[in-house]
């Protein structure tokens, strides 16, 4: 099994005073392996933001254990790792130009000025950074990231403020760093269409636990939407979500052995509407692929 | 790197066919339409995912099933490349060649024997299902 990038074991964090407080994440395991471009999603609130936040070493978990590249300690292995919080933190009164030096400066024997420049490049740069937009600073946020050519990449919510055309050069840039280096990328948006198609991996966060962690497309084909006559006998599936219209049932199912074709019509659900459902569907049991299982904290256990 | 790609590929999120499928079909639509010719270099899997913003394991499966097939070759550190054409495709669709005067010999009779463009359409199709099944799998 290829080596983790990141992984959690009953990893939990909770803001406030103790019994009363939010628990954004509580008891909350998964693992992904490097090398992954993985899209981080769930509702507004489900705990994406503290996940990139301890896994930057910014925050320190109130229970269980994180481990990134290798470290426990994220903290230690911050020239490694490339954040982009949400709000893309820059000093307001440099210029560009200016960033752009600190970056060298602050990442000897690592920057990558070609790579930074290149995506720089449409900035004005002799501007201060508090004069630039959204989407402008983003680029500069990003430009920074690239430059310290790290081995993996948060990207908190990285899309959000882009226009369309930046958001497909960016995200072909991003794509071109992982194809060529192997980086391992880990992406949250609560719009999942804005990272479907760039990511082969997903690890879908709700209520603070992952429910969704794996392969896309593994997931994806774990389900199945049936449709039939009502009555019939969902067994063996396990059933996301179903609805009664008429005469005629349609469920949400997770595959347990093959379905029987000449009662169901079957298709497969896309990444969207296999969200919605869990969505929708709290108690629906989470399911982790083997790959994104987070194992016994023991080397060479998986065979 | 040496040459250019010969060719370049537009993805469409919103088809309903997998993103690699559609690099597989473009392909094999270029190797017919003769745009794609044997040493040809395919575009590396940064070339792709840089100009379209899709994953590279996509593009790289894509190639892959290319290659079952036989009709690329990965070469270790200079990139893919054609290996054959697809079905003498540029000879049978010339204007004179004999396959296609015969099918149009066949469109003239099937016209004046009343059928529409659309029956036409469905009835060859069904003949080239039955006459090609079991193809796929070989």
């Amino acid at each position: 099994m290829t080596e983790a990038a990141i992984e959690a074991h009953g990893l939990g964090r909770t803001y406030g005073r103790r019994g009363g407080g939010h628990r954004a994440l509580h008891d909350c395991s998964f693992r992904l392996p490097a090398g992954r471009v993985c899209a981080l999603v769930g509702p507004n609130g489900a705990g994406k933001s503290t996940l990139l936040n301890l896994a930057a070493g910014l925050d320190r978990p109130g229970a269980g254990s994180l481990a990134v590249l290798g470290s426990t300690e994220p903290a230690d292995v911050r020239d490694r790792v490339a954040y982009v919080a949400q709000d893309k933190p820059l000093y307001p009164q440099l210029t560009v130009a200016d960033t752009l030096w600190a970056g060298a400066e602050l990442n000897p024997g690592r920057w990558d000025r070609a790579t930074a420049d290149r995506i720089a490049g449409p900035l004005p740069q002799g501007a201060r950074v508090r004069t630039l937009s959204g989407g402008q600073r983003t680029r500069l946020a990003l430009a920074l990231a690239l430059g310290k050519r790290p081995e993996l990449m948060l990207l908190d919510e990285p899309m959000a403020d882009l226009d369309p055309l930046a958001r497909h050069e960016l995200m072909g840039v991003l794509m071109a760093e992982t194809a060529e280096h192997g980086t391992t990328i880990v992406m949250s948006s609560h719009i999942l269409t804005e990272l479907e198609g760039a990511c082969d991996y997903l690890l879908f966060v709700d209520g603070g636990r992952v429910r969704l962690g794996g392969e896309a497309e593994d997931i994806t084909s774990a389900h199945a939407l049936l449709t039939g006559q009502a009555g019939r006998d969902l067994a063996p599936h396990t059933v996301v979500e179903s609805r009664t219209t008429g005469r005629q049932l349609t469920a949400l199912v997770r595959k347990e052995g093959p379905v029987d074709t000449a009662a169901w019509s079957v298709t497969q659900p896309s990444l969207e509407e296999l969200l919605l459902a869990h969505l929708r569907s709290p108690e629906a049991p989470p399911l982790l692929t083997p790959s994104a299982s987070a194992g016994v904290r023991a080397e060479g256990v998986s065979a | 790197m040496a040459e250019p790609a010969a060719v370049e590929f537009r993805i469409d999120r919103r088809s309903g066919v997998a993103t690699y499928l559609q690099i597989v079909q473009q392909t094999k639509q270029a190797l017919r339409l003769g745009v794609l010719e044997p040493g040809d270099r395919l575009p590396t899997a940064r070339e792709v995912v840089e100009a379209t913003a899709i994953n590279p394991n996509t593009v790289l499966k894509a190639y892959r099933e290319l290659e079952r097939e036989g009709l690329v070759e990965a070469r270790r550190g200079l990139g893919t490349f054609v290996r054959r054409t697809l079905g003498g495709a540029a000879e049978a669709s010339a204007a004179d060649a004999p396959l296609r005067t015969e099918l149009a010999d066949w469109a003239r009779r099937a016209r004046s024997a009343g059928l529409e463009k659309d029956d036409v359409g469905a009835l060859f199709t069904a003949v080239i299902d039955s006459i090609y099944q079991g193809d796929q799998d070989r």
